[in-house]
């Protein structure tokens, strides 16, 4: 394995994951990871010059709606899949 | 001894102005303010799995509007971007953003400094995005409630180029940009009620010094004054933090407008890594000459173009119309009152006087301003023909100006008609003659001031409802 993950960078993506991990899982996402960047690494060995990135998979443009309302409330429906809900809204651990 | 030092305050500004359109950016679920929390929700602006953003091309238009009011370069081809971080406000757990293609770059805002010059504040791009829910924090548990109705409602994100030295400036600026956006009725751009909201980059440094200083990003700035307040104290701040040899540290505050302070408001921990990447279920954008063409050819008249109209077509002093095209709405009414009654001074001059002297007084934006052309209409009528005096009118259009009232309803209801009837005044005047001979010996003794309080009395009797030219000259008659 060429790419080899540090301590430091394995904590620093599970904070932006939002994700505790353990001691072992924390040393199995560092193989994972840098078995995914030298993954990444063997497609970086193509010729990618003067190759625009692709950002859609499909040959197309221009996907617009008009400006009209066309969904109505269905606020019960979706709020059925809140663990806790208050007022009509969903309850989440204090923010601030 | 220390030298005082001089600094020079460098300022550039991100404003987020929610645009005018009927439905949210990316589903057909309703933009209104004020619904009961989560009704204008569907499983897009929700964050489902499995759901397919589509873009509403009225954003696209309105963004396209202001880049070339801003005199931007149009982005040809151009996408969206995923901007991922955790909130519950933000129930996809990334935002849809521009950051590598953004649609409009590379504009500019003229404004006049303080020293009567002008100078240009640079935009470095425009961007859409959606906007985030709203969290209400709940007073009796300990917890937080989450309301999407405003989750993906479109925004415009106009980025400014560090150009701006004061709050002075950042005020013109913003001034300029809003009237901008709302003569091309893109958004109302209301500062109380967020539709704009601007937030501040500032760093200070010496001046001569060619690098910028460290910079920070103030935001919860919801009023012009708050603005400057901010601009104000976070100069002294950062000055302060200099003088004393401390470094400044790049970070957001939150600025407490009624304490006047700010405070950090993300730590370290808080790592403010948004991993951007093109968001793959949004189809590129293909803007075409067509498309520029005909949103060019829809472009509004701007300011500087009404104002040499009204010049030209209307005859009012420069005075008003400086101030009546300061608004939008107020350009709108003016128009419109004047095509129904064609008497452009006499409108001109009750929104100059009474409209804006209410407005000061109830702390009413014009462009929330809603009694109708024709009522303002109707109300100059009735004072042309005399059917009610000035001071009767001043009275019923500040109801009109509560509650829109039809002037000609109101004042039949109230009594409030002028009485033409010369018996009554006649009457009226005999009985204030008989009732103050004080005042009527010194008017024959040349004390015109004497004849005033006769009138005013006379009027009173009348219950304001006469003439008071006619007053006066009844008046004289008599005493002659």
């Amino acid at each position: 394995m060429a790419n080899v993950i540090t301590d430091e960078t394995i904590e620093y993506v599970g904070i932006l994951a939002k994700l505790e991990l353990s001691k072992e899982e924390q040393e199995q996402a560092k193989k994972d990871m840098g078995r995914m960047l030298d993954y990444i690494d063997k497609l970086g060995e193509l010729d990618t010059e003067g190759i625009e990135p692709m950002s859609h998979v499909f040959p197309v443009q221009n996907v617009f709606r008009e400006d009209s309302i066309v969904n109505s409330d269905t606020r019960e429906e979706f709020l059925a899949n809140a663990p806790e809900q208050k007022d009509g809204m969903f309850v989440v651990p204090k923010t601030f | 001894m220390a030298m005082i030092k001089e600094y020079e305050t460098v300022i550039g500004l991100e404003v987020h102005v929610e645009l005018a359109t009927k439905t949210k950016i990316f589903c057909g679920c309703s933009t209104a303010f004020g619904g009961a929390p989560n009704t204008h929700t569907c499983p897009v602006c929700t964050g489902m799995p499995g759901t397919l953003p589509v873009l509403n091309k009225q954003v696209l238009e309105y963004a396209i509007a202001v880049g070339l009011a801003t005199g931007c370069d149009i982005t040809r081809y151009g996408k969206f971007d995923r901007k991922n971080y955790f909130y519950p406000d933000n129930p996809q757990n990334y935002q849809i953003s521009q950051l590598y293609l953004p649609i409009c770059r590379n504009g500019g805002i003229e404004i006049e400094t303080q020293e009567g010059g002008r100078k240009t504040v640079g935009i470095h791009e425009i961007h859409m995005e959606e906007d985030a829910g709203k969290l209400i924090h709940d007073e009796w548990d300990e917890c937080s409630l989450v309301d999407y109705n405003r989750s993906g409602v479109p925004l415009i994100e106009i980025v400014s180029e560090p150009d701006m030295r004061d709050a002075k400036e950042v005020i013109a600026y913003l001034e300029k940009l809003r009237l901008l956006i709302q003569y091309l009725g893109a958004s109302d751009c209301k500062l109380q009620e967020g539709s704009m909201r601007a937030d501040v980059n500032l760093s200070v440094r010496e001046v001569g010094q060619k690098a910028f200083g460290t910079r920070t990003e103030m935001k919860n700035l919801n009023s012009f004054k708050a603005i400057t307040r901010a601009i104000e104290g976070e100069r002294e701040r950062q000055i302060d933090l200099i003088e004393a040899g401390e470094a400044i540290i790049q970070e957001t505050r939150r600025w407490d407008d009624a304490k006047g302070i700010s405070y950090a408001m993300r730590s370290k921990e808080d790592a403010q890594d948004y991993r951007y990447f093109p968001d793959p279920d949004l189809a590129p954008i293909v803007v075409s000459d067509e498309m520029l063409a005909k949103i060019r050819a829809k472009q509004p008249e701007f300011r500087t173009e009404k104002m040499a109209r009204y010049r030209e077509e209307y005859g009012i002093p420069d005075y008003d119309i400086d101030i009546i095209t300061s608004a939008k709405r107020m350009a709108d009414l003016f128009e419109e009152t004047v095509a129904i009654c064609h008497q452009p001074k006499k409108v001109s001059n009750w929104l100059m006087g009474e409209t804006m002297r209410l407005m000061k007084e109830k702390e009413i934006d014009a462009q929330d301003l809603h009694f109708s052309p024709q009522n303002l209409a109707k109300l100059i009528a009735l004072t042309d023909s005399k059917a009610i005096n000035g001071n009767v009118a001043k009275e019923v259009f500040e109801v009109m100006f509560d509650q829109d009232i039809e002037p000609e309803q109101y004042v039949e209801e109230h009594g409030l008609r002028t009485v033409n009837d010369a018996g009554a005044l006649k009457k009226a005047i005999e009985e204030v003659i008989a009732g103050n001979p004080q005042s009527v010996e010194d008017y024959k003794n040349g004390k015109e001031k004497a004849l005033g309080f006769l009138v005013g009395q006379t009027m009173k009797a009348m219950k304001g409802k006469a003439e008071p030219a006619m007053v006066n000259q009844i008046l004289k008659e008599f005493l002659s």
